[in-house]
């Protein structure tokens, strides 16, 4: 028996009220209870955080790298999606 | 797409200093050259516990030793940023562990000389942390991702490590005669190992080429040395002791100091296994690593039947 059968998690913080949680790396744990305490130990040792989040890396769905330009490239595309695509009259204010 | 196509775009994010993530295509070599050196690191890390831990019990007082329980506790949290990094490249943890103890991996070799007063702590604090920040620092621009976000992590908390050290030399060094001999002595025996922690000279660096090329180092052996002994010279004025190489001294043509050339066997000697706690140190982390089998299983029974409960 090896800590190998101990699954991978992911670490999410909240550094603070009002922040996301982030990302801020892995561990392996038997539990979501030990996983919790050993972020805890590993990640918070000079008040990181205020909250945290453990996910079991298995669960977690990404974007295949290969196919990312194929997959953002609609949003590429729509320059029209920014404000600084349209012209406005200079003297034109709070816009 | 092509390995070849493949090679040119990993090249040009090189290039480009866009970091490569877990899931980019990277050349084989790359891959291994990495888990090389990040499992190299996250076993410096675990090895680096057992000299000072050996301390905590025998610290001078309470302050000192909340410090040094701090420092270690700290080093066990590098280790494991580590491990994680080498984990993202498919790397089994395990393995890496069990390499380590068969000694196919190699740690640290500054990690093979005991710490025998304490006045040792202090100058492993700062000049054993400082070799080693010397080289981290220049890590967090590191070509691989997850690498460089651990060794970013690792400067933030490192920075205490080689200041506590340097506070605890201070006031020995203020001390009586006695407690400066004893600096002076730890200094003695530290500062050659300390040096060597930057491994062979540039010449005799069989990996450092290619690892320039691809970003893995930004800096070659040779020339985090010389950043070293150029930042460290002053400090050990202001602290009294003598550096103990009688060639050390200011080149201004240069601009760096000049100091005595390595005594390369004893490196290659302990690097090889033959330093003075090389068998000891495996031996202690194996016993660990046996000792902890029971809590591992434990965690695992418990985890297990609290699963059961709430599926019933």
């Amino acid at each position: 028996m090896s800590t190998s059968e101990w699954p991978l998690w992911e670490v999410f913080i909240r550094s603070k009220q009002g922040l996301n949680h982030k990302h801020v790396g892995s561990l392996r744990a038997p539990d979501a209870t030990l996983a919790l305490e050993n972020a805890r130990d590993v990640y918070t040792r000079r008040s990181e955080g205020i909250s945290i989040w453990v996910v079991e890396s298995a669960h977690i769905h990404a974007t295949d790298i290969d196919e990312a330009a194929a997959f953002f490239e609609p949003s590429d595309t729509k320059i029209y999606r920014h404000p600084t695509f349209y012209e406005v009259p200079d003297g034109v204010k709070h816009m | 797409m092509t390995q070849a196509e493949q090679e040119r775009r990993f090249l040009e994010k090189i290039e480009k200093e866009i970091k490569i993530e877990p899931n980019d295509w990277m050349p084989d070599e790359y891959r291994q050259t990495l888990i090389r050196q990040i499992s190299q690191h996250a076993h410096s890390e675990i090895v680096g516990m057992l000299p000072e831990g050996n301390w905590i019990t025998r610290a001078p007082n309470l302050r000192r030793k909340a410090v040094l329980l701090a420092k270690v506790q700290d080093e066990a949290g590098h280790g494991l940023y580590l491990y994680s990094a080498a984990e993202t490249l498919g790397a089994d943890r395990e393995q890496l562990i069990d390499d380590m103890h068969t000694g196919k991996a190699k740690y640290s070799s500054i990690f093979n000389y005991p710490a025998v007063t304490w006045a040792d702590i202090g100058t492993i604090g700062w000049l054993v942390d400082g070799a080693a920040i010397m080289n981290q620092v220049a890590l967090c621009r590191t070509s691989y991702g997850p690498y460089a976000r651990a060794m970013v992590k690792i400067c933030k908390e490192e920075s205490f490590h080689q200041r506590q050290g340097y506070e605890s030399l201070i006031k020995l060094c203020n001390g009586t005669p006695q407690q400066k001999a004893m600096a002076q002595d730890a200094m003695n025996r530290f500062w050659w190992p300390a040096l060597m922690m930057f491994g062979p000279s540039d010449a005799e660096s069989t990996h450092s080429d290619q690892s320039i090329k691809w970003k893995i180092k930004r800096f070659t052996n040779d020339e985090l040395r010389q950043s070293f002994v150029d930042a460290t010279v002053s400090q050990a004025e202001i602290l009294g002791l003598t550096i103990p190489d009688p060639n050390l001294k200011w080149n201004e043509a240069r601009g760096h100091y000049d100091f005595s050339e390595i005594n390369w066997d004893e490196f290659w000697q302990v690097v090889k296994g033959n330093g003075p706690c090389n068998k000891e140190r495996i031996a202690a982390r194996l016993k660990a690593k046996e000792d902890g089998l029971w809590v591992r299983e434990a965690a695992n029974a418990f985890a297990k039947k609290r699963a059961m409960k709430k599926s019933a």
